[in-house]
């Protein structure tokens, strides 16, 4: 009961919700940089939320099943093929024993998420199978997959067809600027007064060296007013911070549990997933809102998640 | 939002999914000990929907899902959190005492914190051996403590260009903080020696040897000692 890697791709994860519980410990919280797709490949298996799935990152892997399965792949869009013949996304299809799962041509969106039926059962680390690539945690030995590893599976749902495929990708795949909406602060009041409206004011692109850590950001450059450097505190998922060079960073799934740069402004919930389907040379338009709008949307994205499993 | 006033924090949201609770705006371990302990009583409420509780050096950070819990009511149960009466605090952990093995290819700026401090290399080593530093907050890494206060006359700053990577033990200076990096990383701290013991192994019982608010002392072994301490 095994999947076999036989190309690992260009970086393969095994991710889970995340290690929640440990970052007063300075364990980052890691998992799937976009946990929207996450979930709806979880559902679309009959798996519960926590199973773990594989985030696979631009170019994907060929993998072969030791034993049959029932899987989903969702987030990018990427060509599937099972043993050659054409495999749709965005709903659940059978891997006989023995056959091969390829992703092929990649046409939008950075990051696919494959769930198996019964999920994959790496060890657990911390509460948690999330891969932490930095700190060498969780996953399969704390790594991107590689060409030879055997990733074991829990026991399959025998109810899993009674999911349905999705009629359109829940999470939005980047096409021209992305627009993710901005809740000002922890740190709006060491910024220049204007500091919010220039962020708004031109889009960012996301730079090379950008990875599930953060986004490296090139556009307008933030002002600083009290200067660089705080006192060391939490850095949440979505935060930007803004060290001295005036361009913001955009923290990721495996950022730091904590950083001593200002924070201008938190990307809302419900953004994040569309977030992590960004790579390099894509741009944002960030657009500050309200409490009440991220909720509203958040909710949205819930209620088309339960749909899935309805 | 709360004003902010003589004894009452101040909390701010951190997008829709966290909130920060600000004390005064500076290292201190009196402003310190008010955040872990607000942290704890956080913690002990297991209010439903929060998800991590991260208490930092003047501040402490809570994760939630708003899904489960409103913002409002949130803030309402970490105000009376901070304002209820301190319980008499827990009795304080022993300090915990870190064997390191200066100098040598194992502490390989031990010489230029000396020259810093003109002073020895033995009274490096005598002076950051004699404090008694607060673990203030982990972070940077899993069990990575950011201790002080380290005594003024070795508080050497960082690196200007970091090393791209500081063996796992390294016992480290960067201004008024020391610490202790638990993994091969990059990092710019001055090296001063290396502990055969290790902050965190996930393996063990107990993951992590340090826990925000501990108190830590460090102890000179020789070369040997080091070579031969059983790896637990």
């Amino acid at each position: 009961m095994a999947i076999r890697v036989v190309k690992p791709g260009m970086l393969t994860t095994v991710q889970d919700a995340g290690r929640w519980g440990y970052q007063a410990r300075g364990v980052p919280v890691a998992g799937p940089m976009d946990l929207v797709s996450h979930r709806a490949a979880n559902a679309l298996v009959g798996n519960d939320r926590a199973a773990a799935t594989l985030e696979v990152t631009l170019l994907g892997p060929e993998l072969e099943f030791e034993s049959e399965r029932v899987v989903a792949v969702t987030g990018a869009d990427f060509d599937l093929a099972v043993d050659g013949k054409p495999a749709r996304i965005n709903a659940p299809f059978l891997v006989a024993s023995g056959s091969h799962l390829q992703f092929l041509k990649r046409k939008k969106g950075t990051r696919a998420y494959l769930a198996v039926s019964g999920g994959v059962t790496t060890p657990i680390v911390l509460g948690s199978r999330a891969t932490h690539l930095v700190s060498a945690m969780g996953g399969h030995e704390g790594r991107a997959l590689r060409a030879g590893d055997r990733l074991p599976l829990g026991p399959p749902h025998v109810n899993a067809s009674s999911a349905h495929a999705m009629d359109a990708p829940v999470v939005p795949l980047p096409e021209g600027t992305v627009t993710l909406r901005v809740l000002r602060g922890p740190q709006a009041d060491y910024f220049a007064a204007d500091a919010l409206d220039v962020l708004q004011s031109a889009p960012y692109v996301v730079g090379a060296n950008s990875d599930r850590m953060g986004f490296r950001l090139a556009g307008p450059r933030l002002t600083h007013s009290r200067g660089a450097d705080i006192i060391s505190d939490a850095t949440p998922l979505g935060v930007l911070q803004v060290p001295a060079s005036g361009l913001p960073i955009l923290l990721m799934a495996d950022r730091q549990t904590a950083g001593g740069y200002p924070k201008i402004a938190t990307v809302i919930s419900a953004d994040m997933s569309a977030a992590g389907q960004l790579g390099p040379g894509d741009t944002i338009a960030f657009v500050a809102c309200t409490p009440r709008e991220a909720m509203a949307a958040l909710i949205a994205q819930e209620r088309a998640l339960m749909a899935i499993d309805a | 939002m709360t004003a902010p006033g003589p004894h009452v924090p101040r909390i701010v949201a951190a997008g829709d999914a966290a909130l920060v609770v600000e004390f005064d705006e500076r290292i201190d371990p009196s402003v310190n000990a008010r955040a872990i302990a607000l942290a704890e009583a956080i913690q002990s409420a297991s209010l439903d929907g929060v998800r991590d509780v991260v208490p930092a050096y003047r501040s402490v950070a809570v994760y939630f899902d708003p899904l489960r819990i409103d913002f409002d009511a949130l803030v309402q149960r970490v105000e009376q959190a901070a304002l209820m009466p301190r319980t008499a605090p827990a009795a304080a952990r022993a300090p915990i005492r870190v064997p390191v093995c200066y100098g040598g290819a194992l502490g390989p700026d031990l010489a230029s914190v000396a020259a810093f401090a003109h002073v020895s290399e033995q009274d490096v080593i005598r002076i950051h051996s004699a404090g008694t530093y607060r673990v203030f907050m982990l972070g940077f890494v899993p069990g990575f403590a950011y201790m002080g206060v380290v005594d003024a006359s070795i508080a050497m700053p960082r690196h200007a260009t970091p090393r791209v990577r500081v063996p796992a033990g390294s016992v480290a200076i960067a201004g008024v903080q020391t610490g202790i990096y638990p993994a091969d990383t990059p990092g710019g701290w001055q090296l001063i020696g290396r502990t055969p013991v290790k902050p965190f192994d996930p393996r063990r019982a107990e993951p992590f040897l340090m826990q925000a608010g501990d108190a830590v002392q460090f102890y000179a072994i020789g070369r040997e000692e080091f070579d031969q301490w059983p790896s637990a």
